[in-house]
């Protein structure tokens, strides 16, 4: 008999193995060196994590149970990879042109690339393959204690769930490690990739080893298999055509929905071409696979004592023959299986978590313009490596609730039919201009529950998350929302009850909604891209001329895929412009090229949000010249149906009549900033240039002499004022901002703020209530103090109250502090309360302000970078500003 | 009698400066640095020439001189207009409501004074 420790021994060792051929694979590919790694054989290989433990053990379990049923799962499969070009041509076409890096990405990036969408499709992936993960678990565990001595030499706390968690750790340490070695999913996990190919052959190995022990080791051959299958009741049973179809259906529509399928199937696909060669030795695989099933179940069942698990065949036999040699193969074999799915399905899980829900979580917290500042690369590696754990943990846990008892043996078919729902979003989208965003997540949404309600809830148990009164007569009596009975429908097994009725509902929502309802420009858009796929693989998607400056690009793209990639796209985009450098010119191709080489890192949402925050920043946004370049190129091509689509022109033509309005106030815009800074640059040069002139020529006096000097220093000084605040402003508005942060008192911040105001305008009394300041920060008290001493210059030169006094109050806010300063002047008037915070908006005579109205402009930038705000505050009498200072940042008095 | 000049014009320090070259050179310099009311003093004083800003507070230099071109006892009157504004279509604008003579700032004091030399005796 083997030991418990030797297993242990054993399997770590074949761990070990396969560490090294994952960093042997990494090492070769570090090297430009992947010739191979990239064969179609590999490539074929990889798609067998298709077999999991489920399909290893419990394909013999399955046929001893329900005689050839189990081919159906193989038989779908089968058929989607010899059908290839239909749809998997399509579906790697569209993940090669779009950089599509999982399922959830694939449904957002189809339908205008929606967040929502991407996080519903993450949601239910998670939902329904967590269990999944969690049934690999308890094979493991189980195949462990099959080798178990009844006896007993296990070590203390070698128990099942230790054992079931030093798996989830182990296997979470190798996702990590080789699963998020690079950011760019396009770029391809080659370690991976051929650990799982070598888990492929070892697998096949393993039940092709045991399958020939059974008919020449036990058995005498075939003839005398078949004699004896013919007399097992495997070949009575009957197989109910319906049931077939069903299951048939249910495997291949699981074959391109599973998110590690879609993962190895789509992502990892280095090669249209590899399809060729797996349309035809995949399905051999699953083949050679399925071959000794029944004869292994057979015997099992002949030889096994009655009330053994039919699960474990494939172990048990050999062993009970006393081969410990093949059991020990056949024991790698399962923990092949169940380790390559859970590894690939952990990567694939993880990249959508942390792209569609992690990350767009963490931009939307950080939206004051910090995309510059932070580095989103390793934010998004770490949410990925954090999402891997999390995934894992979260089918431990799983496995310690759900007891791994009999409820996981189902959770394969359960789970099938789970990710079934997101088929008719994805084949309407590739082949459906129509469908619609809103569509496809009605079909989801719906398809999702009816899930959930029908057999992912009652897969628990009875009574263990619905109550059985519930199971037999309906929430609130409602008999026709019985669980496995819906609308009177009884008698068909939960399975087929449940897929009929999802898919039902799903399809027909999906069909109907998308018909009601009208896509949005990008929608429409990428719905082209994606039907017409290999019309127009080089790429339509025209973005608007646009005011983002390609060295923002640059430095956003560096901080996402890496400095060196960033920069070789660049490069590369510069010298096809025909540029030198690295900064092409941001044209639509380029900034649609940018937005899909990110959308490999992050998905295409985020990507096109990401790209957003610097192509909108003009005040023609973006979205409103697609609108107008998508409406365009929909009505040229639809220009026979013209007539027809009088409606959609109309729309059309707002459209432009609303840009070209936008676009003109922006050039008006530009027109008077130059106008203007002109004006303020030319006023003290002319003082200066006039002075300078009478002192030369030399016929005045000495008090005059030294009054005109005094002028030019004066007007001198205001130029550089101006110049000052200028740059700071362009730094504030576009640069890269360094913020020293500390932790300081809001009084002495005030105090500094009042000292540097003080003397230039003694008349100003300043009222405070110094207890009410006694608040700790922790932001840039040099900026907020520069805010503040704007505020207070401003009400010594604009307060035109006879005795001026300016209040400097603490406010509570919620969670956090305003600081407001309210003068006794006549204030502004409301006409004008929109303007003050624009550049250059002086709107009193220049001779008493004697700044070039840039102030409350840079107070505006400065409380925007501090992730605060500043607003004016109506309604108090005279000239009133409320700092509202940063919520994170301020702390209550202590 | 010296001759008057009107100078429209919100910058003290400009003032300043154009009222030291005119004044050495024997004219009388009057100063009025707000838009609104800038027309009642032309017609109260009237000066021999006036120098006039565009940008004002109150009203705007453009819309002073559309109003004394308007106006038949003032219309004679020579306009040097003296703008940091130095814009083609500034000029064009001024040209077209009648200006006698368009300059930007900064201006050569030199330049200044041949141009109200020449504009008034004219």
């Amino acid at each position: 008999m083997l030991t418990f420790n030797l297993l242990v021994l054993v399997a770590l060792a074949y761990v070990a193995f396969l560490f090294a051929v994952a960093f042997a694979a990494e090492r070769r590919a570090a090297r430009g060196d992947d010739g191979w790694l990239r064969s179609p054989l590999i490539y074929t290989l990889s798609l067998s994590i298709y077999c999991t433990a489920w399909t290893f053990y419990g394909a013999v379990g399955y046929a001893a149970r329900s005689g050839l049923e189990y081919l159906t799962i193989y038989l779908g499969p089968s058929l989607v990879m010899i059908g290839w070009f239909w749809v998997v041509r399509k579906l790697v076409r569209i993940g090669r042109t779009q950089r599509i890096t999982s399922i959830a990405d694939l449904i957002s990036s189809r339908y205008g690339k929606s967040t929502a969408l991407g996080v519903i499709v993450t949601i239910l992936v998670v939902v329904g393959i967590t269990p999944y993960i969690a049934l690999q678990l308890q094979s493991i565990t189980l195949s462990f204690s099959v080798f178990v001595d009844p006896g007993g030499d296990v070590p203390a706390g070698a128990s099942r769930d230790a054992v079931a968690l030093w798996s989830a750790a182990g296997l979470a340490l190798f996702t990590i490690l080789f699963g998020t070695r690079n950011l760019d999913a396009n770029e391809r996990h080659h370690g991976v990739v051929l650990a799982i190919a070598v888990e492929a052959v070892v697998k096949l190995c393993a039940l092709l080893a045991v399958g020939i022990f059974v008919v020449w080791g036990i058995g005498r051959g075939w003839t005398d298999m078949l004699a004896r299958i013919d007399a097992s009741p495997i070949a009575d049973w009957s197989q109910p055509g319906g049931r077939w179809v069903g299951l048939t259906f249910l495997s291949a529509a699981a074959f391109l929905c599973l998110p590690r399928m879609f993962q190895v199937l789509v992502v990892e696909n280095g090669n249209e071409r590899h399809l060729v060669t797996a349309s035809w030795a995949f399905p051999l695989y699953l083949l050679l696979m399925s071959l000794f099933v029944v004869p292994i179940a057979v015997l099992g069942l002949d030889l096994m004592p009655a009330g053994s698990n039919p699960d474990l065949f494939v172990l048990t036999l050999p062993l009970s023959q006393g081969r410990d040699g093949l059991a020990m193969l056949s024991f790698l074999g399962g923990f092949s299986s169940a380790t390559s799915m859970v590894i690939v399905a952990t990567i694939a899980l993880a990249t959508m978590v942390s792209n569609h829900i992690v990350v767009p979580v963490w931009l939307r917290l950080r939206r004051d313009g910090s995309m510059i500042a932070g580095d989103v690369r390793g934010v998004v590696l770490l949410a990925r490596r954090v999402s891997i754990a999390a995934v894992l943990a979260l089918g431990y846990v799983y496995f310690r609730l759900s007891g791994g008892g009999a409820a996981l043996s189902a959770i394969g078919l359960i789970a099938f039919v789970g990710v079934t729902q997101i088929l008719p979003a994805m084949i309407g989208g590739i082949f459906w201009r129509g469908a619609t965003g809103l569509g496809a997540a009605a079909g989801l949404v719906s398809g999702f529950a009816i899930w959930v309600w029908t057999l992912f809830l009652p897969s628990f148990g009875a009574d263990a998350v619905i109550p059985a009164q519930v199971m037999a007569q309906g929430p609130w009596g409602i008999g026709w929302l019985r669980p496995h009975a819906f609308f009177g429908v009884q008698g068909i097994d939960p399975v087929m009850h449940a897929m009929i009725w999802s898919m039902l509902v799903n399809t027909s929502l999906f069909l109907i909604v998308s018909m009601l309802t009208f896509p949005n420009p990008l929608e429409r858009m990428q719905g082209a891209q994606f039907v017409n796929v290999f019309e127009h693989s080089a790429g339509t998607r025209a973005w608007g001329q646009t005011a983002a400056a390609a060295e923002d690009l640059l430095i956003m793209a560096q901080r996402i895929i890496g400095a060196a990639d960033a920069q070789a796209i660049f490069l590369r985009a510069a010298q096809a412009q025909g540029k030198p450098g690295y900064l092409p010119d941001v044209t639509p191709d380029f900034i649609a090229l940018l937005e899909r080489e990110l959308a490999g890192s992050v998905g295409a949402a985020t990507a096109h949000a990401m790209v957003g925050q610097f192509t909108e920043g003009a005040s023609v946004t973006v979205e409103d010249l697609i609108a107008v370049a998508d409406e365009a190129a929909q009505i040229l091509e639809y220009s026979t149906q013209l007539e027809a689509k009088s409606a959609e022109l109309e729309q059309t033509a707002g459209q432009l009549r609303a840009a070209n309005e936008k676009l003109t106030a922006l050039s008006v815009q530009k027109d008077s900033f130059l106008s203007q800074i002109s004006h303020e640059l030319r006023t003290p040069m002319t003082s200066i240039r006039a002075f300078s002139e009478i002192l030369r020529d030399g016929d005045t006096g000495p008090a005059e002499q030294q009054k005109y000097a005094g002028i030019i220093q004066d007007e001198a000084l205001r130029l550089t004022r101006l110049l000052d605040d200028l740059l700071d402003l362009d730094v504030l508005e576009h640069g890269q901002v360094e913020l020293h942060r500390q932790r300081g008192q809001l009084r002495d911040v005030i105090d500094r703020a009042v000292s540097a105001a003080g003397p230039r305008g003694g008349r100003l009394r300043l009222v405070r209530r110094r207890a009410d300041e006694a608040i700790m920060l922790e932001t840039d008290l040099e900026r907020l103090a520069q805010v503040f001493i704007n505020l207070i210059a401003n009400a010594q030169k604009y307060c035109n109250a006879a005795d001026p006094v300016l209040r400097i109050e603490v406010a509570r806010l919620g969670a956090g502090y305003a600081v407001d300063f309210v003068d006794n002047g006549t204030g502004i008037s409301p006409e004008h309360r929109q303007v003050i915070f624009e550049k250059f908006s002086r709107l009193t005579d220049p001779g008493r302000a004697g700044g070039a109205g840039l102030g409350l402009a840079i107070c505006r930038e400065i409380m925007a970078r501090l992730g605060g705000g500043i607003d004016y505050l109506p309604g108090q009498g005279g000239a009133a500003f409320r700092v509202v200072l940063p919520v994170a940042d301020a702390m209550a008095a202590q | 009698m010296a001759r008057r000049v009107l100078l429209i014009e919100d910058e003290p320090n400009i003032i300043e400066a154009i009222s030291f070259i005119l004044s050495r050179d024997g004219w009388t310099v009057h100063a009025h640095a707000d838009g609104t009311t800038a027309f009642d003093r032309v017609r109260a004083l009237p000066p021999d020439l006036i120098i006039l800003d565009v940008m004002l507070p109150g009203r705007s230099g453009f819309d002073i001189l559309r109003d004394l071109r308007a106006a038949p006892a003032l219309a004679a009157i020579p306009v040097l207009m003296l703008t940091a504004r130095g814009q083609t279509k500034d000029r064009e604008l001024a040209e077209r409501l009648g200006v006698s003579l368009f300059m930007t700032k900064p201006f050569s004091n030199a330049e200044v004074l041949a141009n109200v030399r020449a504009l008034v005796a004219e």
